[in-house]
């Protein structure tokens, strides 16, 4: 390892220095952003005015600000103008309030052409921001390998030469500690964020974000997976992002009212502790428990979101990798001073397949994202293969989300004939063949054979599968789970038509983070007119976007409630925990807002970010549709699977008698109405969002929220 | 090897001297909310709360490893290391690990004896076991 080191470091050539004046954090915020060009090794601090914090709050919020004003309506995800940047927000990096370690990643995606968000635990936005940077901002493309040291305790910032790190995650992540911790204690001080090689061919790129485990003695990560942020970063020359804080406390921030963050955060870890144990086990399991129950409520993707269950889901339940794999009673939090600890970790988990076989490792999860993609939706009903999977998409740099559920729709295209051997190379794409899956993997990471045209993701397998193999056009689009370029997140939506207005109107592309609806529209009824449904559609991915401005985790906003909360006026909204976040960000900013200003708070950011949509050519109307697979049976072999509920719908809510009619009858009436669904919902969201019924913010609603600028109205005024 | 702060609720007139020598001792002040043990009258009975050293569930959650057990048997706080999460005061069974409002780190009682040493009615005792 030290003959390594003496080898790595030799390769080290500082390309520019730059320092900066060490200040101490101001009530959550340091009114500064650091912006680094790795194409002319520029590096410079740019100050946050009055009126950028109060309109974009921070977080998310600052990076849609800086990525707007760094690229142009013609940029690509791969030109150099396209930034990465990360942020956490105000609240962000607090010891005491569960889930307060997020860091938010913005940049323009490979997948989809418009502004993607990724936010992510781990050390780095934290530490960033108590290095004295509300942001950071990397511009450029390197001619060869960088990394770029952020050294928070002495006030400098190195452009270093890197040509002999590793790429892949798990690898460079230690040597990132190796090389810059000045002995065992200052290892926690330490961290980074890395792709892997997957990121260097695939566009499904996923970054990590690394945290030293002292108990362990290793380096553990959580993934910004979503839109290819590892691809841009990759395709920008980058190893890795360094930062080193080692003056961590409780009073990082600054906060204006220390006692309040301290109650606020010590009622909730008290909640925590009492309740989490009969309510959703996160801190034993983690998000791996929405397994089971989604398979309970025929909601777990399976078979390409064909169903919704599965005969063999018991195997890939939560009880099987808790008693199999993941360690017990270690409270692995992603950040510290979060109780709810729900990042698991398998130990020694031995691999059995690609470069690193044979290797005992750390894997990070599962989370319940990875288990429905990368099991049940690809038809894989066995932990181990499902751990391997995640493992390697992690250290490859490749996002568990988008490899699973393109996975699922290649393997629907080998089930209809549209791939065989030939056109794979030789990869027999079965349901459920770990195998081919995880070769499909290794041939991404080495850029070769169809892990090169699969690593693209869905849009663009559906144009070379059209081009070169003649597929059905229509047929793809039918179950090709994408929208907007990006690939599905893991749950079935065709009975709740509410989420999917969910998928098909979040900014970014179809990510739950911005809206949750199914359990209150499809089970328990709380939201059945269009009406009802377009509040929550404003309300919840207002709300959530919130979490994304102050560098908070959703999580512990309802994956935990308090015991009286079904109680309350709207449980739905968990109204305790909302009072908590007020109270949180007053004590920290000593501003004095109210849960509506909270609301507005996110309402500008989200407008601004539709407006972007619209600015790079994909924010209209049209770009909000989604893929029948999402709304309902596209086959008859779906429709007859779910025969007496469809048929049951056919009668109470289409008004038509099935009787005597043929299953492909059915699935086309069935198609018509629920289409027809979807697009009055579309209607009723828009209007209630302040929008046209095109999709754009009206001007008077821009002016209301206090962001039309005329940037802004430049943009909106060419579609009314 | 295990070292506490044993307690005699049948012999505790719930005076308070034990609290001011805690606090004085580690704050520099009579306060009984800077107090590593509670003294709380309650229904007829005395209720005194202090660290047992046995169950550790705190040493287990620190994120930082601030919290360590001594060759005593001690569950000791490394404040230097502590970054306030206050973890540790949410998972206690029995609430003896403190902290007062503002205050930047929690606190606990070390099984250093003073307490038990001015305790008017040896309602305190250090003991050793094993």
């Amino acid at each position: 390892m030290t003959q390594d080191l003496n080898k790595i470091k030799s390769g080290h050539k500082i390309l520019k220095e730059w320092s900066y004046e060490l200040k101490p954090v101001d009530k959550g915020y340091n009114m500064r952003t650091l912006y680094v060009n790795i194409s002319d090794n520029t590096v410079a601090e740019k100050a946050v005015s009055e009126e950028m914090k109060m309109t974009f709050t921070g977080g998310k919020g600052f990076g849609m600000k800086l990525l707007w004003d760094g690229v142009k309506p013609e940029t690509k995800w791969n030109d150099p103008e396209n930034e990465i940047c990360i942020a956490t927000g105000p609240i962000g990096g607090n010891t005491n309030y569960p889930g307060s370690g997020k860091s938010l990643v913005v940049s323009l995606s490979p997948l989809t052409g418009i502004p993607i968000d990724s936010n992510v635990g781990g050390y780095f936005g934290p530490y960033l921001k108590f290095a004295g940077f509300d942001a950071m901002e990397i511009q450029g493309k390197a001619d060869k390998d960088v990394i770029v040291y952020i050294d928070g305790d002495e006030g400098k910032v190195q452009i270093i030469e890197a040509p002999y790190e590793a790429v892949d995650s798990h690898v460079i992540g230690e040597q990132i500690i190796d090389l810059f911790a000045k002995n065992e204690e200052d290892k926690i001080n330490i961290s980074s964020v890395s792709a892997g090689t997957g990121s260097d061919h695939a566009w499904i790129g996923c970054l990590n974000f690394s945290m030293w485990d002292k108990r362990r003695q290793g380096v553990r990560f959580k993934q910004a997976g979503r839109g290819g942020i590892g691809t841009v970063f990759r395709n920008k020359r980058i190893k890795a992002l360094v930062v080193r804080f080692s003056n961590l406390s409780g009073v990082s921030n600054n906060p204006a009212d220390i006692a309040t963050v301290q109650k606020t955060g010590l009622k909730l870890h008290k909640e925590i502790i009492a309740l989490d144990d009969q309510q959703c086990r996160m801190r034993k399991v983690g998000t791996a428990h929405l397994s089971e129950i989604m398979n309970e409520y025929d909601l777990l993707p399976t078979l390409n979101y064909k169903y919704g269950s599965h005969k063999d889901a018991p195997k890939i339940s939560s009880d099987v990798f808790y008693n199999e794999f993941l360690s017990k009673g270690k409270p692995d939090g992603c950040w510290y001073g979060c109780t709810m600890a729900c990042a698991k970790v398998a130990e020694d988990f031995e691999l059995k397949t690609g470069p690193y076989k044979g290797q005992k490792v750390l894997v990070d999860g599962p989370e319940y994202e990875t288990i429905g993609g990368c099991g049940s939706n690809v038809g894989i009903f066995d932990a181990r293969d499902i751990l391997e999977i995640n493992f390697y998409c992690d250290t490859y740099g490749l996002d568990t989300i988008s490899f699973g559920t393109m996975t699922a729709f290649i393997m629907e295209c080998w089930e209809n004939g549209i791939l065989d051997k030939e056109k794979t190379g030789g990869l027999d794409f079965t349901w459920g063949n770990s195998d081919s899956v995880l070769e499909l993997l290794h041939q991404i990471s080495r850029g070769e054979g169809f892990g090169k045209i699969a690593g693209k993701g869905i849009r663009e397998m559906k144009n070379y599968f059209e081009k070169h193999f003649g597929a059905d056009r229509k047929f793809m689009d039918d179950i090709g789970m994408e929208a907007k370029g990006l690939e599905y997140s893991e749950y079935v939506t065709k009975e709740s038509l509410a989420m999917q207005g969910g998928y098909g109107l979040a900014l970014k592309g179809p990510q739950h983070d911005e809206a949750w609806l199914i359990f209150m529209d499809m089970v328990q009824g709380l939201i059945p007119t269009f009406e009802d449904k377009a509040e929550a559609l404003h309300y919840f991915p207002m709300f959530r976007t919130w979490f994304g401005l102050q560098g908070l985790c959703k999580l512990p906003w309802n994956d935990i409630e308090p015991a009286d909360n079904a109680q309350t006026s709207e449980p739905a909204k968990v109204p305790e925990h909302v009072q908590n976040y007020v109270d949180l960000f007053n004590a920290i900013t000593g501003q004095h807002i109210d849960k509506e200003e909270l609301i507005l708070q996110s309402e500008r950011v989200y407008n601004f970010q539709r407006v972007f949509n619209i600015r790079m050519g994909k924010g209209l109307r049209e770009h909000d549709s989604i893929p029948y697979r999402s709304v309902g049976p596209v086959t008859v072999e779906e429709y007859e699977s779910r025969a007496e509920r469809y048929d049951k719908q056919l009668k109470e809510k289409v008004g038509i008698d099935p009787s005597g009619m043929s299953s492909e009858e059915k699935v086309k009436v069935m198609r018509e109405y629920r289409e027809d669904q979807y697009e009055k919902l579309i209607d009723a969201v828009y209007e209630r969002r302040g929008w046209t019924k095109n999709g754009v913010p009206k001007p008077e609603h821009l002016k209301k929220l206090g962001i039309a600028f005329d940037d802004v109205l430049d943009v909106v005024n060419k579609h009314l | 090897m295990a070292k506490y702060l044993k307690t005699y609720p049948e012999k505790c007139s719930a005076c308070g001297t034990c609290m001011d020598v805690c606090s004085e001792t580690f704050f520099k002040e009579k306060n009984p909310l800077k107090s590593a043990i509670k003294i709380e009258p309650k229904d007829g009975r005395v209720l005194m709360t202090v660290c047992d050293q046995t169950c550790r569930l705190c040493v287990d959650e620190c994120p930082v490893q601030a919290l360590t057990v001594n060759s005593a048997g001690v569950v000791l706080l490394n404040k230097n290391k502590c970054i306030g999460c206050l973890a540790c005061v949410s998972v206690c069974p029995i609430n003896a690990m403190m902290w007062f409002e503002g205050g930047q780190t929690p606190f606990k009682c070390i099984a250093c004896g003073k307490c038990a040493e001015a305790c008017p009615e040896q309602a305190l005792e250090i003991v050793e076991e094993g």
